[in-house]
């Protein structure tokens, strides 16, 4: 059960540039909780696109369980269903009246029941935290983090084995991010949905992924657990990014050989048991 | 394949059409359609045939460019063919049992369908040579004399530039819409009719929200900016003709006088 990228190469039509992706082969199993981060134009949105068949590679294969995803009888519109993806900006999929009837769209276009359809919307919205009370308002009069819990909600509705989502958290308050993330981490949890995770802060991935891949180029750069990737912490930083603000403290306490040398704390509370442990060795 | 709609279809070069005051051009085009409009006989239009001839000579612009821009009125330009040639009477060439082919008929036709091509080629001339923005202010200075008689021109020209300039800035926006909806399933070929024109509401309705804000906050912009209006404002490429613009202007205007000339004699 995965999602499997072979060698994939992209290139966009208009542009004389560069390919967009270039030999990309990875692999995204069930269950895993994938973040995956690149500077501006580095093709992690040409990446996502590919999984659930948006965009047609120009060189490659893409298997979804196996199965070649343009071969004739591979229905797309499944595949779309079981891979969820969710865009950066909620504006660009609400049209409906009400917000419940915005979250149907998605399983309306599955072709199930009727009854089928309001029991995923309520549980969906009882998932992303909407209360009642938004059933009947429109998509349009709310606040932005509320808006995009609604976009999350539509594509949760689908009941997706998949959930792609591209910068869930730009644009919100630390309070609205940690909500979507948390959010986020429970429907891996609970549920079992693989999370795809796109996002510019490591701090995210260090706190919540399992699995980090790095885009640089149009390539992966890396691909490994976040605390293995943070190690390459000068090499991240040529390719315009960062680490977290932990793996730097603590790299450069064992650089000063303050902390033992090892592998650099990824979040917060790791450093501080780091730190701590080294303190009180010292007393 | 949204991304392959282009309206402003400016051709890049360096040319003396591609120099040439915007003005200079868009008054050579309406010189070029009315002598197009006297030419009437073969001669005439032998000489209309010249003077684009050495325009697309000198834009440097590859011909197949504007033959591109024809395909939009092939429909129209059979159409008037046909009924031209068949409903003109005179000395018969070709006779059919319910129709009738005649010599007058065809010339027309055949006349008709140059200068409806030419109308084509030489407008399209004139967009392939000059950008967007050269265009609109050409026009406003062209219209300024009408401030006097109360028309906003330059409030129009202004709208012209500002909707050129959101075309693509839509188009973007749009295929980023149409993949957030086919990423819940939507599609937007299938079924009748009346299913694909409800299948473009999951569309229309964000793209006309953001086109909204995209105003609106485009207003703001500009109003923080101290824009109110034409009045007083200057610009920061003045229009100025200069001296091949004057013999663009000196070509045509022995090219117009042959053709009035023609059209007497003949």
């Amino acid at each position: 059960m995965s999602i499997i990228l072979d060698n994939v190469s992209f290139k966009y039509k208009d542009s004389s540039r560069r390919n967009a992706l270039t030999d990309v082969s990875l692999e995204i199993k069930k269950g895993e909780f994938v973040g995956i981060a690149g500077h501006t134009g580095s093709g992690k949105s040409t990446l996502i696109q590919h999984f659930n068949g948006l965009i047609k590679p120009t060189a490659g294969r893409v298997l979804y369980d196996g199965q070649d995803i343009y071969e004739k009888e591979f229905s797309l519109r499944e595949l779309r269903g079981k891979v969820g993806l969710c865009f950066q900006y909620p504006e660009h999929q609400l049209f409906e009246v009400t917000v419940f009837d915005d979250i149907c769209f998605g399983p309306k276009n599955l072709g199930l029941e009727e009854e089928e359809i309001k029991k995923r919307a309520e549980e969906s919205m009882e998932m992303v935290g909407l209360d009642e009370s938004y059933r009947e308002k429109s998509p349009f009069e709310l606040s932005g983090g509320q808006k995009r819990r609604v976009a999350v909600a539509g594509i949760l509705a689908m009941e997706p084995e998949y959930f792609i989502l591209d910068e869930p958290t730009a644009g919100l308050d630390p309070k609205g991010r940690d909500k979507v993330l948390k959010l986020l981490k429970k429907i891996n949890q609970e549920k079992g949905i693989t999370i795809i995770l796109v996002t510019h802060s490591m701090e995210e991935i260090a706190d919540y992924a399992d699995r980090l891949i790095v885009m640089d180029e149009g390539k992966v750069k890396f691909d490994n657990t976040p605390a293995e990737v943070f190690k390459h912490k000068e090499e991240l930083e040529s390719i315009g990014l960062t680490v977290p603000f932990a793996a730097d403290l603590t790299t450069d306490l064992m650089v000063n050989g303050f902390v033992p040398e090892g592998s650099p704390a990824i979040t917060l509370e790791e450093a501080k048991a780091m730190i701590l442990a080294s303190y009180k060795k010292d007393r | 394949m949204i991304r392959e709609i282009t309206l402003g279809q400016y051709y890049k070069g360096d040319s003396i059409l591609h120099k040439a005051d915007p003005r200079t051009k868009i008054l050579v085009t309406i010189i070029y359609i009315v002598s197009l409009f006297l030419a009437k006989s073969v001669v005439a239009y032998a000489f209309a045939t010249a003077f684009l001839a050495l325009a697309i000579y000198l834009s440097t612009v590859p011909i197949s460019y504007m033959v591109r821009g024809l395909k939009a009125i092939f429909m129209i330009l059979l159409f008037s063919v046909i009924v031209n040639m068949i409903f003109i009477p005179g000395r018969i060439l070709i006779n059919f049992k319910i129709f009738t082919i005649t010599y007058e008929g065809l010339t027309t036709a055949g006349l008709m369908a140059l200068r409806l091509i030419y109308l084509v080629m030489g407008t399209s001339l004139m967009t392939l040579t000059t950008t967007p923005n050269r265009l609109t202010d050409g026009l406003e200075q062209l219209l300024g004399p009408l401030k006097k008689l109360h028309v906003p021109v330059h409030e129009i020209a202004m709208m012209m530039s500002i909707a050129l300039r959101f075309i693509p800035i839509l188009t973007e926006e749009l295929d980023k819409i149409m993949k957030a909806q086919m990423a819940r399933g939507a599609s937007f070929d299938e079924g009748n009719l009346i299913q694909k024109m409800k299948s473009m509401v999951p569309i229309l309705v964000p793209l006309f929200v953001s086109a909204v804000r995209r105003a609106n906050d485009l207003a703001m912009a500009m109003e923080s900016r101290c824009y109110n209006g034409g009045e007083g404002r200057t610009k920061m490429k003045p229009l100025k003709y200069e001296k091949r613009d004057g013999s663009i202007f000196l070509a045509t205007i022995v090219y117009m006088a042959v053709i009035v000339a023609l059209r007497i004699l003949l």
